[in-house]
């Protein structure tokens, strides 16, 4: 039950005027952002099914379209805390190695595009998962906006539930 | 979606080498049908055809040795004794490498490639330079057959052509002509259907020819000339000589069809690239004994009609109708749930109508499952490649039997086993068989015996492999795990849980790393590979006696019946096929066994209960949770439980989805499914939520041997 989509992903990746856009979301009060050819599609949360034995930042798995995808609560899975159950709840469908993931966000800011040259590497912090987790930095409107490395966040195949 | 026509010969060799396999095995087993060996030559020579039109050098090569090799035996000149049918046999797989060398690339083993070619030659003789290659197409009319008759023989012919042979240009007075080579023709022409000018059609054929021709020639070269003609005449021969031969064939022939032929062979209007050649050869074969006609029956009837009519179609389409039959099923299921919940007084109409559309759904899905199906027989074939050359390369000498080799299982299954079974025969050939010298001493047949079987089993595929070699040797399994430190010294373990230790990661029995098997790849190889189609796989073993591995597969991978109940808040479907009967607990039903243990007594039996919720970690084992339902389910060992769950909903036919690459293993669940309401449920797996229960009586071994290491 592949999706159609993940081609036409792949095949978007063209640089408009050097500029990329960015997604910009808030998890756990803090700002990140994917690239948007990164993401497929944005839905509203919907109550998910419970996996058995998953950890906390496998919140479970979502019908979308007739394909089972997993959902995960970024803010859990950068060890924060679980992110709370509201309307303003977002579900960000990314392709990981060619099948969809679910991601859950708190909300969807914006779009924003910069110059590539305007991404900032990540300073040296210590905790080490943050590192591996955010490519770089953005300042946008003062504020620091996090660029998700997606294949750190979410390696497939996922092995850690059992 | 290539369709190019090298890639047609290729699937062609498929079949063509499959055929090979298959008379090659008949062969071995003891069956010199003349018929069968000319299938094999058949088979060979079309290869080699197509081979040569492609420019396969090395392949045509081979194959004309092969095939010469075939034609000796086919003219009697050689006899099938059990050193020729081993070199047979190796020649025939080493055929198919360099078939599949030519469509993939890469190199076959020139060694082997020179011994064999040298093993072939020494069975032709001198006569090669007398073989003649007569073209001859696929499934075409048998060669003159080798048992020709070098007496005499008068043919009475008679030739009535159809309308349809002159529309093709074919010419009679050709025919007459090539005939009237093999010896002295009388042609007479019977115009006795002629019927007056006011009658006469311009486009019809009228006219037949009765002919008597004396020749040496056997009576297939005499049809060979009619070859081309086939189908558009009606065609009678019959010899004066053959007649009591003929009769007796006949009878034997008839006995086998169960109809009651005329005088005369059937020249049938066959289909017209089938015109079942074993039809000649029981009539014409100098000894249609008892043997033939008992061993025939069933061959025959399927033989003699030629293969089925079968449509090639890509793989793709059909997954993609599959996909959509799930999604029809599925949304079956929603219709129905929606309309359950309109608030309409009066639903009987739609519900029938639904009712009718759930049939439908239902029809539409096996049909489409049953173009997935297949009979596992080139898989088995191809497993008797594996059982040989396993014990060649182990000098021991086995022998693969095969059962139920028409049982038909989803592709995928049957691609998706050809791993592990090639491990476990190898296994079996290498730890199980043992040395032909052994096995003398124990009083045993020198050849090991090795069955492997399939069969249906109440909506499960089952397939057995079972040696008859020297079973598990428990005391030093135990002692190799011990040694890996998989499990602890003093570990306690029943027969059945040191067979199992086989499945554990990481062990590897061979003392030396053999060729074959101990390169580090175990048995845990084949049980993954067995869970990731649903299936399960067990051992039994008897030392001295032999093993069975016994797989238990899911007949299909994409639909199931199951009974959707609630767990902890959360819907979840049980395979039916698990369940043996459901009920509703009460508290007297519920007795206490040691600190946490809890039997259901079902009837005066007592079955220990497992609380589904507390084994997938939703709910904390309490002691006072609410009597809820209880599903009586056997597992594969036999052992019977009670899965506590809070509620059934309903049974009904679910759409697998598996959770692959979704998540990674979760124990207890097994797939998952899309309800009506779009949500999705977990699709349990009794057989694992029991070993996960810490409730549970019974006790799974790697769980203990899990337990074991982390204390």
């Amino acid at each position: 039950m592949q999706s159609q989509a993940e081609v036409k992903i792949g095949d978007q990746e063209v640089k408009h005027a050097q500029q990329s856009e960015f997604v910009s979301f808030t998890v756990a009060g803090q700002a990140f952002c994917l690239k948007i050819t990164q993401i497929r599609e944005i839905r509203r949360w919907s109550p998910v099914t419970i996996l058995p034995h998953a950890p906390v930042d496998v919140l479970g798995v979502m019908n979308l379209r007739g394909a089972v995808i997993p959902i995960y609560d970024l803010s859990a899975r950068f060890g924060l805390q679980q992110t709370e159950a509201s309307e303003r709840n977002v579900v960000i469908v990314v392709a990981v190695a060619g099948k969809p993931v679910g991601l859950l966000a708190e909300s969807v800011s914006e779009i924003i595009s910069i110059n590539p040259e305007d991404i900032q590497d990540t300073p040296q912090v210590d905790s080490r998962h943050t590192m591996e987790y955010i490519q770089g930095i953005i300042s946008h409107d003062d504020t620091m906006v996090r660029i998700i490395n997606l294949d750190a966040v979410i390696s497939v195949p996922e092995q850690g539930l059992s | 979606m290539s369709g190019s026509i090298q890639d047609t010969f290729f699937e062609e060799c498929e079949e063509l080498l499959e055929a090979m396999d298959e008379g090659l095995t008949a062969v071995e087993g003891g069956d010199h049908d003349p018929e069968v060996v000319n299938a094999i030559f058949r088979a060979v020579h079309s290869i080699k055809g197509g081979a040569g039109a492609f420019g396969l050098d090395e392949l045509v090569a081979f194959a004309h040795k092969f095939e010469t090799v075939f034609d000796e035996v086919r003219s009697n000149k050689l006899q099938l004794d059990p050193k020729l049918i081993q070199l047979l046999l190796r020649s025939s797989d080493h055929l198919s490498d360099l078939v599949s060398v030519a469509r993939d690339g890469g190199s076959t083993d020139e060694e082997h490639h020179g011994v064999l070619i040298a093993g072939l030659e020494e069975y032709i003789g001198e006569e090669e330079e007398d073989l003649t290659f007569e073209p001859m197409g696929l499934g075409g009319p048998s060669m003159p057959l080798p048992i020709a008759d070098e007496s005499e023989k008068t043919y009475q012919i008679r030739f009535h052509p159809l309308k349809e042979m002159f529309g093709t240009g074919n010419e009679p007075f050709f025919l007459f002509q090539a005939l009237s080579e093999l010896g002295p023709l009388k042609v007479e022409l019977d115009e006795s259907e002629l019927p007056g000018f006011d009658s006469m059609a311009m486009d019809e054929s009228y006219l037949a020819w009765n002919m008597t021709l004396t020749t040496t020639e056997p009576k297939s070269s005499v049809e060979a000339i009619f070859e081309f003609v086939e189908g558009l005449c009606e065609l009678e021969i019959s010899s004066d000589k053959d007649g009591e031969e003929e009769a007796a064939a006949l009878a034997a022939l008839n006995a086998a069809f169960g109809s009651p032929g005329d005088s005369t062979e059937p020249e049938t209007p066959a289909p017209f690239d089938s015109p079942a050649p074993a039809e000649a050869a029981p009539v014409t074969s100098p000894e249609p004994t008892e043997k033939v006609e008992a061993a025939k029956p069933e061959s025959n009837k399927s033989e003699q009609r030629g293969p089925k009519p079968t449509l090639r179609v890509d793989l793709e389409r059909v997954d993609r109708l599959i996909n959509a039959v799930g999604e029809l099923i599925i949304n079956h299921s929603m219709l129905a749930q929606q309309i359950a919940n309109l608030d309409v007084a009066d639903l009987r109409d739609v519900e029938t109508e639904l009712e009718g559309f759930k049939n439908l759904a239902r029809d539409i899905q096996e049909g489409v499952m049953s173009i997935r199906a297949q009979p596992v027989k080139p898989l088995f074939q191809r497993m008797a490649r594996i059982v040989r050359e396993a014990s060649s390369a182990t000098q021991k000498s086995a022998k693969l039997v095969t059962e139920g080799e028409n049982t038909e299982v989803d592709k995928t299954v049957i691609e998706r086993l050809s791993d592990p079974l090639t491990h476990i025969l190898r296994n079996a050939v290498d730890h199980g068989v043992e040395k032909p010298e052994a096995r003398e001493e124990a009083g045993k047949n020198r050849v090991g015996n090795i069955r492997l079987s399939a069969s249906h089993r109440s909506g499960s595929v089952c397939i057995e492999i079972r040696d008859d070699g020297a079973g598990v040797n428990r005391p030093r399994v135990k002692q190799i795990a011990i040694e890996k430190g998989l499990i602890p010294e003093n570990a306690e373990l029943t027969d059945s849980e040191i067979d199992n230790l086989l499945f554990l990661p990481g062990f590897s029995t061979a003392k030396e790393v053999s060729n074959l098997s101990g390169r580090g790849v175990g048995m845990d190889v084949v049980k993954n590979a067995v869970s990731a189609l649903g299936g399960r796989i067990n051992i039994s073993s008897t030392p001295g006696k032999g093993s069975t591995f016994t797989i238990i597969l899911p007949l299909t991978l994409a639909v199931m019946d199951g009974m959707v109940v609630s767990v902890a808040d959360q819907t979840m479907v049980v395979p039916i096929t698990s369940i043996i009967e459901t009920m509703r607990g009460s508290d007297e039903m519920i007795n206490s066994l040691g600190a946490d243990g809890t039997l259901l007594s079902i009837r005066g039996n007592f079955v220990p209960i497992c609380d589904v919720a507390g084994a997938l970690g939703l709910r904390k084992p309490d002691g006072d949770q609410p009597p809820g339902v209880y599903l009586l389910v056997e597992t594969e060992t036999g052992q019977r439980s009670a899965l506590a769950v809070d509620d059934i909903h309903d049974q009904r036919q679910v759409v697998i989805k598996s959770l692959d690459g979704v998540c990674g293993n979760i124990p207890g669940v097994a797939a998952a499914t899309i309800l009506g309401d779009g949500k999705i449920a977990m699709i349990l797996d009794p057989e694992s939520i029991i070993a996960a229960s810490p409730n549970s009586a019974t006790f799974d071994t790697e769980r203990r041997m899990s337990n074991a290491i982390a204390s």
